[in-house]
């Protein structure tokens, strides 16, 4: 690959944080490119160029009848695909907050067993986000843990430090439900999750502690905190309060997309 | 089979969603919850809640079974229930649905869903659907119609409601209405003004008069309406532009406003023989001519100042950052919710109407309401007839903003609460909001030729004299009268508008358009009629899309429906913009063209002529008038209820007590309940957030970076000083001096910031209060000057105040709010509040002076003297001293020192940082509350390394500083033998009281 590799960040009515998204791949070493969802549903194939796809947060369509509904309605009908094409090229994607909540209504998060394929039509939900317990938007910073047998290409390799391993979340509707119990625990074996909030710092009642899944290629990954708000030490919530020893690493909002980027690039120099 | 589809006729069907057992209901918890703070008996027990969608189409049933399941219903959470008016388990239900005309803002986007999934057209309406336990029908209906809906409004159902059909306009047909007004009487002209809700003066109505014996016709409605727009108050803002006759009368020891003209000659301001002073045009003459005159004294980064919908100042080379604060107090003392969210959809629309539009990147709120105890439990009847709950308008206005700016993707990351009881029947809502552009997109002028093009929502009844309405004083009736004043917004109708306006502006062959301005108040009436001001504009109301039939011309020109934007665009760039709009699913309507030869207003309906007016009478022909103004100090008034002035030194036997209970105050306590509500990090911009510290303490201010990445970072904040409303003046100095010090604290550079004015006042036809609002003014004027921070922008709204039932009028304070922005040279220097090591100093720097007047401490327990002064000369000098030492890095941590004084501050900062602090009783005399609590001006506390006082002390000068602490970490606050307390226990004190 000879130059960065390139970030689709695809944006429609509602989505408002492409913009910082496409800071964050920039920062990492991609190249942002935003494509509205409409010249998308015109020419699907456009997605054959992405090298990422970033899935942004934001209220789209308002979050009418749930968070991202609608949303994922114009990908089930229009797009899915196209978006399994690019997954089955071996793309990486992510998809902070609302892009979460969009990814797993529209069937492209948890994804098909290891081994298995995807379906042709869009799989129904099997795990879902909804209100915070608390019934109220809600932004803070979180702490959260990385588990250690994740095979998510984003957060695997984190390095965390006490102090360094914060993220911020800010939505309404984050608390995961899986549909059966033994979900969990199938998500779990198969290294699905991605990121726990800290079992003392759940901000919004999800079950399993869960903050972010990945699919069984670990390559998506949805999450509700907002990685692409953690890529410079000053938008830490103490930053100001930090010692030199703890800023001295990227922040983990932006390892999160070097690893990402770093897996393309690394992938292309292989097929090279 | 054509026969099947016949049979199948267009029905509403009704579709209700609700959750799972066992699968929790976290939004009819949050009912109940509301439900219960009301304090009534008996209380529910339960209540469940469910969405209600009905659906206006001709659907087979395994449609709708396939919009119930894979669209409106979450299978793993909910079930669906379709054409079924189930009777639940309940002891009742109540369905809240909004009134045929008011904007559903989801209905839109299920009705776009469906269209995807099943390719028809339909037409959608939601609701929402609670069942009670514990209570009856009656008491259910009480509680929904205080705390689930509003009947201004909602529909209130005590059943589910499945209409038969939704309505549907009708169709319009043209009448032209004049209004006879040549021959009639004074009487009969002020009659006419009131009763047609135009809200003109005599003299005013008796321009038109005289206008129109000129022109030797009647007016047409149309005209009247559009001069009545354009003339109102909240468009022209006549008051503050007014020539002012002001005098002082038994004023005692305040500063005269006389003396302050024979000290300097002060521009516009004639003083006369008998003491009296003439102003010419106030605001020019005070608030203008500050910032003038520091331009003409070498302030070369204000780049648009007063003239356009927004303040601009330059950022760097390449960038302008632009500031507009606004209030929307009568829509929101009728309709918290959607008063407040259109407040700050407004003022995002002012930003994107700056110069060739900018991109909003912050917002900012502050709030002004009673006290949120007072009308709960068996006090609730003392509220006055026509009110809201204080606390239900908090929380309502805190829901309108979170909605609207979390929606938008804008940070809501400044703000402040007020709380008195005289804002009880007229709650102020402030909004602000800032944006980043490139310095040549700063000037927009429509040309010769030019079409009109509106862009966004469509246009409806409602709002329909918003610009009037707020002029006017609101009674206990007006929820009646003026409900089509109040409206929902529609946020991604918004945000929709705002990438294509982006998109537009920064097309790669040029901006494709020549001016734009935001459909506020007066709606088309006021955005074509500014904009078209010097070259006339000609406009045809029958191509406005409309969101129902039946609206009168006059109904689209007036109407103030959200979202929308009027751009004067060359018809060369057309076909460029309608592709961005088409893109972004915005629609486009070309409404006319700029340039008439004559510069008239011409306005057509379906080729018919239906007004017609002159430019110059519209836009200067309102008569100049010459007001009264009296100051009068004011005397000691009867403590009215939560306004204790009396002293009663038993209340406050020692510093613990009082400690506790300011921290307590509404004012003080923490705001994180509001805080947390907004995403006050979306765009990734916020370095400074408004909690800081390991324990989320109280910032001074945010810091945000408007341009990725550039080390320089914008300051927000803002000074309101209330409690000294007994004197405007000193009020405003307080005011000022507070903004400057939030800024100063996280490390602005003082020497550029640039403030904000927006004037809330009682009825400025009494020359008391107008009065009052000279002296605020004239203290915009050497407060400005003195701290050389210009005023780019301002609002006013001038008439706040409620007339009860029994004909009691409950004035506001004169509120003042000062919103400050100030650029920071390097955002890796910022500071925060928090205390950051153990065995650092806590220093105060600044003169305490010798008052509890306009004290928290003196609200609360009593106290006098005379109102604390701003030092013009030694205020900004401190500013400027303070931010060196920051500048020099030899500050750890800076707050400034403000409601409830310097233990307040102090505690503030230790238990932000989760650290201990000894108080040296030697500097802070645990005997006197004017040095623990006073609320002088010009103070900060700063946080030193211990070695560091000798060279601070040096930085600062001969301004005072004394060191008064030392901080550990033994997790207490101490003063000596007198104070001795958990600082974790001080933070839960403060996080309590608004913990909603």
């Amino acid at each position: 690959m000879s130059e960065s590799p390139v970030a689709f960040i695809l944006t429609g009515p509602g989505i408002n944080c492409d913009h910082e998204l496409a800071r964050a791949f920039e920062l990492a070493g991609a190249s942002p490119r935003p494509v509205h969802l409409s010249e998308l549903i015109a020419d699907p194939a456009r997605l054959d160029d992405a090298d990422l796809i970033g899935l942004p947060g934001g209220f789209s369509y308002g979050d009418a009848i749930a968070a991202g509904r609608v949303f994922a309605q114009m990908i089930r009908r229009h797009l899915y695909p196209a978006f399994v094409r690019a997954i089955e090229r071996g793309v990486p994607m992510i998809a902070p907050c609302n892009g979460f909540q969009i990814a797993v209504q529209a069937g492209l998060l948890p994804g098909p067993d290891a081994g298995s394929s995807w379906p042709i039509d869009p799989a129904p939900p099997c795990v879902t986000l909804t209100s915070n317990a608390s019934a109220r938007f809600i932004d803070r910073w979180c702490r959260i843990e990385i588990p250690a047998d994740t095979r998510c290409v984003w957060t695997k390799d984190l390095k965390l430090t006490a102090a360094s391993a914060l993220l911020p979340i800010a939505h309404g509707e984050g608390r995961f439900v899986p549909d059966v119990e033994s979900r969990l625990t199938r998500l779990e074996q198969a290294g699905q999750i991605a990121v726990r909030y800290a079992s003392d710092d759940n901000p919004n009642g999800s079950a399993g502690d869960i903050a972010g899944l990945c699919d069984a290629s670990g390559l998506i990954l949805g999450l509700m905190p907002h990685p692409e708000r953690y890529t410079t030490w000053t938008q830490h919530p103490f930053w100001s309060h930090l010692n030199a020893a703890d800023r001295a690493h990227d922040p983990p909002g932006l390892a999160m997309f070097r690893s990402a980027v770093s897996h393309v690039v690394g992938a292309a120099a292989l097929r090279v | 089979m054509p026969g099947m589809t016949a049979t199948l006729s267009t029905a509403v069907h009704r579709i209700e969603v609700r959750p799972r057992a066992g699968r929790g209901d976290p939004r009819g918890e949050a009912a109940l919850r509301q439900a219960r703070s009301l304090g009534l008996s008996p209380e529910p027990t339960r209540i469940e809640s469910a969405s209600i969608y009905l659906i206006e189409a001709a659907l087979e049933p395994e449609q709708l079974e396939r919009i119930a399941r894979e669209l409106l219903a979450d299978a793993i959470i909910e079930e669906s229930v379709i054409n079924e008016q189930r009777t639940p388990n309940a002891d009742a239900t109540i369905e809240v649905h909004p009134l045929p005309g008011v904007m559903d803002p989801d209905a839109d986007a299920v009705a776009k869903a469906i269209r995807a999934m099943l390719d028809i057209e339909v037409a959608v309406r939601t609701g929402r659907r609670y069942d009670f336990h514990g209570v009856d029908g009656n008491a259910a209906k009480t509680i929904a119609g205080r705390t689930l809906a509003n009947p201004v409004i909602h529909g209130i159902y005590a059943e589910p409601f499945h209409p038969e059909a939704f309505p549907h306009g009708h169709s319009y047909e043209l009448k032209i209405v004049e209004v006879p007004i040549r021959d009639l009487d004074e009487g009969q002209l002020e009659r006419l003004s009131r009763e047609g809700h135009l809200f003109l003066s005599l003299e005013e109505m008796r321009a038109i008069q005289a206008e129109y014996r000129r022109l030797g016709r009647e007016p047409r409605e149309i005209e009247l309406e559009t001069l009545a727009q354009t003339w109102s108050e909240h468009c022209v803002h006549k008051t503050l532009k007014a020539t002012v006759r002001y005098r002082e009368r038994d004023a005692g020891e305040i500063t005269s406003i006389r003396d302050l003209c024979a000290r300097r000659d002060r521009p516009g301001h004639t003083v006369h023989d008998d003491g009296s002073v003439t102003i010419h045009n106030l605001l020019k003459s005070t608030v203008a001519a500050a910032t003038h005159e520091l331009m003409e004294d070498g302030i070369d980064w204000c780049l648009s100042v007063f003239v356009d919908n927004a303040g601009i100042i330059a950022f760097d080379d390449e960038h302008a950052v632009c500031f507009k604060a606004e209030t929307h107090n009568h829509p929101s003392a009728i309709e918290p919710y959607g008063g407040a969210a259109t407040g700050i959809g407004g003022c995002i629309r002012d930003i994107i109407g700056t110069g060739l539009a900018a991109k909003p990147i912050a917002a900012t709120d502050v709030f002004c309401v009673a006290h949120p105890d007072q009308f709960v439990g068996d006090q609730a009847a003392q509220l006055p007839a026509g009110c809201l709950d204080p606390r239900r308008i908090l929380q309502q206005v805190v829901a309108g903003v979170r909605d609207y700016g979390n929606r938008m993707g804008i940070p809501t990351l400044n703000g402040a609460v007020w709380f008195d009881n005289d804002y009880v029947g007229n709650p102020l809502v402030y909004c602000g909001c800032i944006g980043v552009m490139p310095r040549d997109r700063i000037r927009g002028e429509p040309r010769r030729g030019d079409r009109i093009i509106a862009l966004g929502g469509r246009t409806g009844r409602d709002g329909i004299h918003g610009a009037t309405f707020s002029s006017a004083e609101l009674t206990d009736t007006h929820a009646d009268e003026f409900s089509h004043a109040v409206q929902i917004g529609n946020p991604v109708t918004e945000k929709k508008l705002l990438d294509a306006i982006l998109e537009a502006r920064d097309h790669e062959g040029g901006c494709l358009f020549s001016a734009i301005t935001d459909c506020g108040a007066g709606g088309f009436s006021s955005a074509v009629g500014e904009m078209g001001e010097a070259l006339g504009a000609e406009v045809h109301l029958e191509r406005a899309p409309l969101k129902y039939d039946g609206l009168s011309p006059t109904e689209i020109w007036i109407s103030e429906a959200q979202e929308r934007m009027v751009l004067a665009v060359p018809e060369s760039a057309l076909d460029a913009l309608r592709a961005i709009c088409g893109k972004h699913d915005v629609e486009l309507c070309d409404l006319g063209s700029f340039g008439t030869p004559e510069r008239e207003l011409i306005l057509n309906y379906h080729g018919t002529e239906v007004g017609r007016m002159p430019m110059e009478f519209l836009h200067e022909g309102i008569p100049q008038t010459v007001r009264e103004a009296v100051f009068e100090s004011p005397a000691p008034a009867p403590p009215a209820p939560g306004r204790h002035r009396r002293p009663d030194r038993d209340l406050c036997p020692d510093p613990l007590a009082a400690l506790q209970k300011l921290l307590a105050h509404p004012n003080i306590a923490s705001k994180h309940w509001i805080i947390q509500q907004y995403d006050h990090e979306v765009q990734g911009r916020t370095m400074i957030k408004p909690l800081v510290g390991l324990h989320a303490g109280p910032s001074d201010a945010a810091v945000i970076t408007p341009v990725e990445g550039s080390p320089r970072g914008l300051g927000i904040a803002n000074g309101l000083a209330t409690g000294l409303r007994d004197d405007p003046y000193l009020m405003t100095l307080a005011a000022i001096d507070e903004c400057v010090r939030n800024l100063v604290c996280v490390g602005v550079d003082p020497s550029r910031i640039a403030i904000l004015d927006n004037f809330c006042w009682p009825s400025c036809k009494d020359p008391h209060n107008l009065g009052a609002l000279v002296r605020a003014a004239e203290g915009c004027y050497d407060g400005a000057k003195a701290y050389r921070t210009p005023f780019i922008s301002g609002k006013d709204s001038l008439n706040n105040q409620f007339t009860t039932e029994d004909g009691r009028t409950i004035q506001i304070p004169p509120t003042l709010l000062i919103s400050g922005f100030g650029i920071v040279n390097d955002i890796s220097a910022c500071l925060t509040m928090d205390a950051k090591s153990p065995g650092s100093v806590l220093v105060l720097v600044g003169d305490t002076q010798p008052t509890l007047a306009g004290s928290h401490y003196a609200m609360l327990f009593g106290g006098e003297g005379e109102l604390p002064r701003v030092d013009l000369e030694r205020g900004p000098r401190t500013a400027q001293r303070v931010a060196a030492a920051i500048a020099q890095g030899h500050v750890r941590a800076a707050h400034d020192v403000s409601d409830g004084g310097v233990l307040i501050a102090a505690a503030e900062m230790a238990f932000a940082g989760g650290l201990g602090l000894e108080l040296d009783p030697g500097a802070l005399d645990a005997r006197d509350p004017i040095g623990l609590f006073g609320e002088s001006p010009g103070r900060y506390l700063l946080e030193i390394a211990a070695d560091d006082p000798g060279r601070v002390r040096e930085i600062l000068g001969e301004v005072p500083m004394r060191v008064i602490g030392r901080f550990d970490d033994s997790g207490r606050l101490r003063l000596g033998e007198a104070l001795d307390t958990s600082v974790d226990e001080l933070r839960e004190i403060w996080r309590g009281p608004l913990d909603w």
